[in-house]
C-alpha cells in the first residue's frame, strides 16, 4: 500500500548532538501510531521536526502530494507542510490573546481565507464537540487544564489537517484532567484521522494505537501492532523499556 | 496670578499637539525597530541598534539643537523648518529609542510556545507577529510606554529653546513681562501635573481593559 505520509532519512542535529538518527516511518491513510520510548530519545524532536518547529539537517517528509526536502525547503514548502498538519502542544499554548472561540477560528480566517461567519459557526461546532460549546467567550487563563487541551485539540482539528501530530498531550495536565483529554482523543482517532502521537500513556497507545513505534537513542528500535510491542517485543531494548514504566 | 491661568491655558493645545504627534510617530517607529531587532532583519537591525545607541547616549536638548539649529545648515530642504517641527521630529527621534527597546523586551516576554502555536497552524512571520505577538506585547509594555507619554508632555517644554511659545515659553514671557516669577512657574507646573494626571487615570482604565485577557 503506499503511503499517505512517508518520512525518509529524517536527521536533526543541536550541535553537535544528533537527535535524531535517520528516521523513516510511512503512515497509512487512516493509520493511528504511537511513539513510545525513554525521555530524551528524540520523539518531541520528531513530531516537531514533522512541523518545521525544529528545521531538520536531512531528509524528507511527504504529505499526500506535498514533498518538502530538508536540504532545499523553502519558506512556501514549511507554510505548505504546516497547512497540512495540525499539532496539539504538551503545554496547549493557547493564543493567550484570544478567547476559546478565536483560538479555534484563527487558522480558519488569518490562514485559510475563511470569512468570519464561516469560521464562527465552525469554531462552535467544534466548541460543542469538545464539550465547551458553552466557553466559547472565555480566555485560556480561565480555564482548566483539560478544557485548555481540549480547546488546543480543537484548534488543530479544524484545519482539517492530513496529519494531527500530539506531543504529549496529557504530560501536562493535572491527573483530575487526564481522563476527558484522553477521551478525547479516542474519539478523534475513532474517527479515522491519521495522526501520530507520542505519550507515555502505555495502556492509551494500546488501546488507540494500529502501531506502536519504539524509539531510543535517535532511532526506531522496532514498530509492529499493539498486541506485538506490549505482548511479544523482539528486541531486548523495548522490552526492557516496557518493564521499567509497565 | 489667577490672570495667568488662562494665558497658560491657551497654550496647552500645542503642548499637547507636540506630545500627541511625538507619541503617535514615535511609537510606530519604535514598533517597527523593535520588530527589526527581535527577528535580526540582516543588515538593518545593526543600524537600528546604531540608532538607538545614539538617541539613547545624547541629552534630548543636545538633540533638539543639532536639528534646529544644526541640520539646517547641512540639508538646504531644512532651512525653514520651524521649532514646532523641529522639536517634534526631535522627541519622536528620542523617545522611540526607548519605547523600540520597551518593546523589544515585552515581544521577549512573550512565551515562545505563542510563535510554535501560531507557526503551527501555518501563519507567515508577519501574521504571527502582528495577531498573536505583539497584541500580548502591547499588554505588556503599556505601564512603560505611559511613563513615556508623560515624559514627552514634560520634555515639549524643552520646545521652548528651540524658541516656540508653548506653554512653558508663555510663562516665561508671563514672568518677565509681571515679574510674578514665582507665579507664573507655579501655575505651569500645576498645569503639567494636571494633564499628566488625568492622562494617569486614563491609563489605569487602559490597563484594565487589556487585562482582561488574563483575568480570571
Amino acid at each position: 500500500m503506499s503511503c499517505q505520509i512517508d518520512i525518509k532519512g529524517l536527521v536533526k542535529r543541536f550541535g553537535d548532538n544528533t537527535v535524531l538518527n535517520g528516521i523513516d516511518l510511512c503512515l497509512q491513510p487512516g493509520e493511528r501510531m504511537a511513539i513510545i520510548g525513554p525521555s530524551g530519545t528524540g520523539k518531541s524532536t520528531l513530531l516537531r521536526c514533522l512541523n518545521y518547529l525544529d528545521r531538520p539537517e536531512e531528509g524528507r517528509i511527504t504529505i499526500g502530494d506535498l514533498t518538502v526536502d530538508a536540504e532545499n525547503a523553502q519558506k512556501s514548502d514549511i507554510l505548505a507542510l504546516r497547512r497540512r498538519t495540525g499539532f496539539v502542544f504538551q503545554n496547549y499554548a493557547l493564543f493567550a490573546n484570544k478567547t476559546a472561540r478565536a483560538n479555534i477560528m484563527e487558522g480558519l480566517t488569518t490562514v485559510r481565507g475563511w470569512s468570519k461567519a464561516q469560521a464562527t459557526e465552525r469554531a462552535d461546532q467544534i466548541l460543542s464537540q469538545i464539550g465547551l460549546g458553552d466557553r466559547g467567550d472565555s480566555y485560556p487563563a480561565a480555564m482548566s487544564g483539560g478544557q485548555q487541551q481540549r480547546v488546543g485539540i480543537g484548534r488543530a482539528m479544524a484545519l482539517d489537517a492530513e496529519l494531527l501530530l500530539f506531543d504529549e498531550p496529557t504530560s501536562a495536565l493535572d491527573p483530575e484532567w487526564v481522563g476527558e483529554v484522553l477521551d478525547l482523543i479516542r474519539r478523534v482517532a475513532d474517527g479515522r484521522q491519521t495522526m501520530l502521537i507520542v505519550t507515555h500513556e502505555m495502556q492509551f497507545a494500546r488501546e488507540i494505537a494500529d502501531r506502536i513505534v519504539f524509539m531510543e537513542g535517535g532511532r526506531i528500535v522496532e514498530q509492529g501492532p499493539p498486541s506485538q510491542i506490549f505482548g511479544n517485543a523482539q528486541d531486548d531494548r523495548t522490552r526492557a523499556f516496557l518493564r521499567r514504566v509497565g | 496670578m489667577l490672570d495667568l491661568i488662562p494665558v497658560i491655558a491657551s497654550y496647552v493645545p500645542l503642548t499637547l499637539f507636540m506630545a500627541i504627534m511625538s507619541m503617535i510617530a514615535g511609537l510606530a517607529l519604535a514598533a517597527v525597530m523593535a520588530v527589526i531587532r527581535v527577528i535580526k532583519v540582516p543588515y538593518l537591525h545593526r543600524i537600528v541598534a546604531v540608532f538607538i545607541s545614539f538617541f539613547r547616549g545624547t541629552p534630548l536638548l543636545v538633540q533638539l539643537f543639532l536639528f534646529y539649529f544644526g541640520l539646517p545648515q547641512l540639508v538646504s530642504g531644512l532651512q525653514n523648518l520651524d521649532g514646532v517641527s523641529a522639536a517634534i521630529i526631535g522627541l519622536t527621534l528620542h523617545f522611540s529609542a526607548y519605547m523600540a527597546e520597551s518593546i523589544r523586551g515585552a515581544i521577549l516576554g512573550v512565551d515562545r510556545s505563542q510563535w510554535e502555536a501560531a507557526a503551527s497552524v501555518g501563519m507567515t512571520q508577519k501574521q504571527v507577529l502582528t495577531r498573536i505577538i505583539l497584541p500580548q506585547a502591547a499588554r505588556t509594555a503599556a505601564p512603560t510606554l505611559m511613563n513615556y507619554f508623560i515624559d514627552i508632555i514634560k520634555s515639549t517644554s524643552l520646545a521652548f529653546t528651540l524658541g516656540v511659545t508653548e506653554m512653558m515659553g508663555a510663562a516665561q514671557k508671563e514672568a518677565s513681562s509681571t515679574f510674578l516669577y514665582p507665579e507664573a512657574f507655579l501655575v505651569v507646573a500645576v498645569f503639567y501635573w494636571v494633564i499628566v494626571e488625568t492622562l494617569s487615570a486614563g491609563q489605569r482604565r487602559l490597563e484594565h481593559r487589556l487585562g482582561k485577557a488574563v483575568s480570571r
